[in-house]
């Protein structure tokens, strides 16, 4: 069917291709509306909704120690992210990251308290590297269930991620506990073992460095490289990516592989650079925040490095809301899902609104 | 070897294999509506915690078990309702908006039961369905534990069981749903309702997913928890394909789940030897054996998961 397009359904294909789907102008919206619901119920609590961003804001932006906090927070946000946003360009709806994020943080605190004693300088990149292997083989296992059985990976993704939760809990309760705790979690981290500390007084580490040098490499991996390239063909369409000689099957599993090893970096600098040892809580879901984040993000590193530094701002000004005015910190979850459904509604309205234009400003091509 | 059929242990084996699979039964039975209809609904999992939330309040506040019930099918229909409204009118991608509805149930359960609750208060509880006495037909071996040691909700659930399969596979219902899931376009021709058949059809969905939900809350524990369906919306999907999305396959489908999670609760209780969350992991691995062995979408609709067409669909 050819369509001569109308003056009208130019401008605003025009519209949708650069400013909605391109441009955060569409995330921008999300957002806003997403707030404002926010704020009614805010409202409807009795609560002063500018009031409430206030004092949200004030803890996370309004002093060294919250912008701190909001950058540590932002880090797992943004290195799992990141991983999911690879992932879904490469058209894999790889939900795994939390699981990923246990598996990567039980291995760094395993390679920490087995290697204690030898250089930091070597045991420390040891300890990343583990968790990103084990990280890329935890999110390999549904690679291959869905390129050797064809099984769905939203669904494996999830049950890996309870298999994973489980298993970390045993691994803590059981052979990685740290002697004589009463508590499951494994040995302390020797203190050269940490990520370093980069402002004093506060707890920001060194794994925000992490973050600003994994969003660079993978924004110019994805958009300057044939690699970048390939993933993004499969994930357009992959029956012409393999026309075109592309190995389907080993572009899908790099994208499974990408998203386990971020994700498993993200353990590895949450255990290493947080807790200092690896716990049973050590991700209030995280992974499922990122999907967000990369989804907020438009699943390009620099946009998943934006939305995940916003969403830490949210989530680490929360708790002091809900202490100083007796708002759920839970709302924050509310506002971060409506974001997604905002986002996608728009873009799904622009859409069928420029088929409508199109469909009155040409009827002689119908049919 | 009559001995085990009579057993306590392996008689309340069999008992809580039923009991335990009706939340992912009725699940997945409202996927089955969802599926066959082309609309693939990941949003299971937020509409059971949705029903599985609005079930306890209710009940909660009104003391009735009836209105919990009755509130959990509403919530449920409503969040079906959203979902088509994604999913059908808006032609949004299914998945994402499924997992998007997901996270905003999670969120909005746990925001709106600490605002019913305050933190440190005392867990709140309601006092859920009881089994019904069948006097001397709850003591035959194997039947007995089977058939006639469950609460009402559970007979209701069976009951749905078969309206379903006479909805979905012997009336004509089920051949515009079927002919809506294959071919919106040509239904279409036909004079079928597309639209309309979508969204009545995720919103029975939501219905019977916001009941098995609520199953957890009001008839097997009488309380809430965040997150308290676990997954349970997730592995209804694994369960539709391995049920071929038949009412009937589902339930041999969900019996195998609910077995494989009294089999867990039980051996919780004896000196196995085998950790604790080797136990507790057992429905989700089982879940990941089934979708590699079962996989294939063969039988799946042929629109499922397809935006509709922009013309010609009424």
């Amino acid at each position: 069917m050819t369509v001569r397009t109308a003056p009208g359904a130019d401008a605003l294909a025009f519209l949708r291709e650069r400013l909605v789907a391109q441009n955060a102008l569409s995330g921008l919206v999300a957002l806003a509306l997403a707030f404002g619901v926010g704020a009614l119920l805010i409202l409807s609590m009795g609560v002063n909704p500018i009031e409430a961003c206030a004092v949200l804001f004030q803890a996370s932006l309004g002093s060294t120690n919250g912008l701190a906090e909001t950058a540590i927070r932002t880090v797992p946000l943004a290195l799992a992210g990141i991983g999911i946003a690879l992932s879904f360009r490469a058209g894999v709806f790889n939900v795994g990251a939390e699981g990923q994020i246990f598996i990567g943080g039980i291995a760094t605190a395993f390679v920490g308290v087995q290697l204690a004693g030898a250089p930091s300088a070597i045991v420390l990149p040891a300890m990343a590297a583990a968790a990103m292997l084990a990280g890329a083989f935890w999110s390999s296992i549904a690679g291959v269930l869905k390129l050797r059985f064809g099984a769905d990976e939203l669904i494996t993704t999830i049950m890996l991620n309870y298999v994973a939760i489980h298993f970390v809990s045993y691994l803590l309760h059981g052979p990685l506990q740290a002697p004589g705790s009463p508590l499951a979690q494994t040995e302390r981290l020797a203190r050269e073992l940490r990520l370093p500390i980069l402002v004093p007084t506060t707890r920001l580490h060194a794994g925000i460095l992490l973050v600003i040098l994994v969003t660079v490499a993978a924004q110019v991996w994805l958009w300057l490289s044939v690699g970048g390239f390939r993933l993004r063909s499969v994930g357009h369409n992959p029956r012409a990516a393999r026309s075109a000689g592309i190995n389907v099957t080993g572009v899908t599993l790099l994208a499974f592989v990408l998203c386990g090893a971020l994700s498993g970096l993200a353990g590895f600098s949450e255990v290493a650079g947080v807790h200092r040892r690896m716990i049973e809580n050590l991700s209030p879901g995280f992974g499922y925040t990122a999907i967000i984040v990369a989804l907020l993000g438009r699943t390009s590193p620099l946009g998943v490095l934006m939305a995940a530094t916003l969403f830490a701002a949210l989530q680490i000004g929360s708790s002091t809301m809900e202490s100083a005015l007796g708002v759920p910190g839970a709302l924050i979850a509310m506002i971060q899902a409506l974001v997604v459904l905002f986002l996608i509604g728009q873009g799904a309205l622009f859409t069928a609104i420029g088929h409508l234009l199109r469909r009155r400003t040409a009827p002689e091509t119908q049919r | 070897m009559m001995s085990i059929l009579t057993d306590p242990v392996f008689a309340g084996f069999l008992s809580a294999s039923v009991r335990l699979s009706m939340p992912i039964l009725l699940a997945a039975l409202g996927g089955v509506f969802a599926e066959r209809s082309g609309v693939l609904n990941v949003g299971l999992e937020g509409m059971m915690l949705a029903g599985c939330f609005a079930g306890f309040m209710l009940t909660f506040l009104s003391g009735q078990l009836s209105v919990g019930l009755a509130a959990a099918m509403v919530v449920g229909g409503l969040v079906g309702l959203l979902l088509g409204c994604f999913a059908i009118t808006l032609r949004a991608n299914q998945v994402v908006v499924g997992i998007a509805i997901n996270l905003l149930v999670a969120g909005t359960t746990a925001f709106l039961f600490r605002l019913a609750f305050r933190a440190g208060a005392e867990t709140p509880r309601i006092t859920p369905f009881k089994p019904l006495d069948f006097g001397p037909l709850a003591d035959i071996p194997v039947l007995g534990p089977l058939l006639f040691s469950h609460d009402i909700l559970t007979y209701a659930a069976l009951g749905l069981v078969l309206l379903s399969w006479v909805v979905l596979c012997r009336s004509t219902i089920g051949l515009t749903v079927s002919a809506v899931g294959e071919h919106p376009v040509a239904a279409t021709t036909l004079g079928l309702y597309v639209i309309r058949t979508r969204y009545l059809a995720v919103m029975a969905s939501g219905v019977l997913a916001g009941l098995g939900g609520a199953f957890l809350s009001i008839s097997a524990t009488g309380l809430f928890l965040d997150n308290m369906t676990a997954g349970r919306g997730y592995i209804a999907l694994a369960i539709l394909i391995l049920g071929r999305r038949h009412p009937v396959g589902i339930v041999a489908a969900s019996l195998l789940f609910g077995a494989a999670e009294a089999l867990q609760l039980r051996a919780q209780l004896m000196p196995t030897g085998v950790p604790l969350q080797a136990l507790i992991v057992l429905p989700y691995a089982l879940t990941l054996v089934v979708l590699a062995g079962f996989a294939s979408r063969s039988g799946a609709p042929a629109s499922l998961g397809q935006p509709l067409p922009r013309t010609g669909i009424r």
